[in-house]
């Protein structure tokens, strides 16, 4: 049986998700892409516990595996996301007289 | 509910709050490095939050994976060329997937396939969007960063195939909801996961990428949220639904913005098989223009427009491309840039380019923003870009990007296209604007023409 709650918590988030989105001007998709990619990088809740839980051999590795690729998307994705929006500029005001 | 459970929650609270915030300040430009950077903060809390977990009880293979992914990650964070964005995006799809497939196979092994129906339906979907998005991202990579042929690969009864894949995969889920001690079925899963990711991705060519590459960013998401439900995680859960909506949006817009389905750009496989109902008359002839004679037109010209395409990122040359509007303006020009949502290889390319260039982003104008404003322009300079600016598209129901919304080039008073040679796009369509008489075509790599337009402005 799954837990109702969570599914909520699903359908409100897409929700939310779906909003805000809608409102980010096309001129940011390739940081909102790299945004969320950092952003999901939150797998690493779930890969950190299975590489320190010590369950068996097997899910510690898988675990290992999984806290590294996590991690990369991480620091990469909010990394290259700080570099992209840093670049963007508004016109410089001409300096009043 | 002891205090550790509290903190660790807290820690996720504030996590998911973040991300939404961070996603928000996205909306508007000049709040939206702040705003990512508090969601980064949010990410640490959430990482600190977990590392205080009971159930943790030995950290060095956590250190060293911390440590291997930051080592990988930094450099892929500080040194990739924007040019290089599509690619760096789509593996990092790839990297989000195989975290969240091996989170679930873990999860599954240490179960013994001991699971009840619901955990076995979460942990389905987890590795099966997690095992397509692997090899689907990596074939996308590959492509984008022309390692692999950017074509589509096609064969013989190619959506059969695929959709039996399909039919297979899913019967093989619901029967381990059903049994989810049936070890070989959930491995077996996988396998055929992997092996859609790729025959999904094989048949989709070059132009279409843009949505692939959103798609995939949204699958990731999904398994995301799908390792949420499977551990009962709710920031996963979130970050996840955030993640899976924002790709479909995109994926949404970008189908929109060349005027095609989703199972069209799935199952059409676009630039294998082109016919137009109308071909151009052969002999039709084009009018080739010097970079000196095009100069002198563009540094008289009170209305300039600039339509990046994709040439302009392989050619590099958005740097050039400033200068030269640089020069226009000093001249009392007024230079504007015209994004088709589809230019590029990726949502957004352009912009992130011409950015990198300082260009200052109050200049770069949307279609439905600019396409007002074509008839009121002297001269467009079109730069490696074709189908986004083909009127075909308008005027030919027998075209295959019939219908798209296209950039209104052909209503602007004088035209420059700089263009290679005059084959034809990536789509293999001929393109009328070509042979407009108020077109002039300026031919040979867009960095070495944008150079010399650039010096004999100068010397106007």
């Amino acid at each position: 049986m799954i837990a109702f709650t969570e599914l909520y918590v699903f359908v409100l988030a897409a929700f939310v998700g779906y909003q805000v989105i809608t409102r980010v001007p096309p001129l940011l998709h390739t940081p909102l892409m790299s945004a969320t990619n950092a952003i999901s990088g939150i797998s690493l809740v779930g890969s950190l516990v299975a590489a320190g839980a010590h369950e068996t051999p097997v899910s510690t590795i898988l675990g290992f595996i999984a806290v590294t690729s996590a991690t990369i998307n991480v620091v990469g994705g909010f990394l290259i996301t700080d570099r992209m929006l840093k670049m963007f500029k508004r016109v410089p005001k001409p300096p009043t007289p | 509910m002891p205090v550790r459970d509290i903190f660790i929650e807290a820690t996720y609270l504030a996590a998911s709050v973040m991300f939404i915030l961070g996603l928000r300040s996205l909306t508007r430009p000049e709040f939206a490095r702040r705003g990512m950077q508090q969601a980064a903060i949010g990410m640490v809390l959430a990482i600190v939050g977990t590392l205080v977990k009971h159930e943790i009880v030995e950290y060095q293979w956590i250190v060293a994976g911390l440590a291997l992914g930051t080592l990988i990650g930094y450099p892929l964070g500080m040194f990739v060329p924007m040019t290089a964005m599509p690619q760096r995006i789509a593996i990092s799809h790839m990297f989000g997937a195989v975290a969240a497939t091996l989170v679930g196979v873990a999860t599954y092994y240490n179960s013994g396939g001991v699971l009840g129906h619901g955990e076995m339906t979460a942990l389905g979907f987890e590795v099966m969007f997690g095992s397509l998005t692997i090899t689907g991202s990596l074939m996308a990579t590959l492509k984008l960063a022309e390692l692999m042929p950017g074509r589509p690969i096609t064969f013989r009864g190619q959506n059969a195939v695929n959709l039996t894949l399909f039919a297979v995969t899913f019967g093989i889920f619901i029967y381990l909801i059903a049994r989810p001690d049936q070890t070989m079925f959930f491995y077996g899963m996988i396998a055929m996961g992997l092996v859609i990711g790729m025959s999904m991705v094989l048949p989709i060519g070059g132009a279409d990428m843009p949505v692939v590459v959103s798609l995939l960013n949204s699958y990731a998401g999904l398994a995301s949220a799908a390792t949420g439900f499977a551990i009962g995680n709710n920031v996963l859960i979130i970050a996840g639904a955030l993640d899976g909506a924002s790709g479909f949006l995109l994926s949404v817009l970008m189908s929109k913005a060349m005027n095609r389905s989703f199972s069209n750009v799935l199952f059409g496989a676009f630039g294998s098989v082109v016919k137009s109902t109308r071909t151009l008359a052969t002999g039709q002839s084009y009018t080739p223009v010097s970079a000196e004679d095009a100069a002198l037109r563009l540094a008289y010209a009170g209305r300039v427009i600039i339509v990046p395409g994709y040439g302009m990122a392989v050619a590099q040359s958005q740097h050039v491309v400033r200068e030269l509007a640089e020069l226009i303006e000093h001249r009392g020009g007024d230079v504007k840039y015209a994004i088709h949502p589809v230019a590029g290889r990726m949502p957004g390319h352009m912009n992130v380019l011409l950015a990198e260039a300082d260009v200052p982003y109050d200049r770069l104008y949307d279609m439905e923003q600019i396409n007002g404003e074509f008839d009121k322009t002297d001269v467009v300079l079109v730069i490696g870009a074709n189908d986004v600016v083909n009127p075909a598209a308008r005027t030919d129901p027998g075209s295959p990007i019939y219908g798209m919304p296209i950039l209104n080039v052909d209503r602007a008073r004088s035209v420059i296209v700089m263009k290679r040679s005059m084959n034809p796009g990536f789509a293999g369509i001929e393109n009328e604007l070509f042979y407009d008489p108020k077109t002039s075509m300026l031919f040979g790599d867009a960095k070495a023409s944008l150079t010399k337009l650039v010096s004999e402005v100068k010397n106007v």
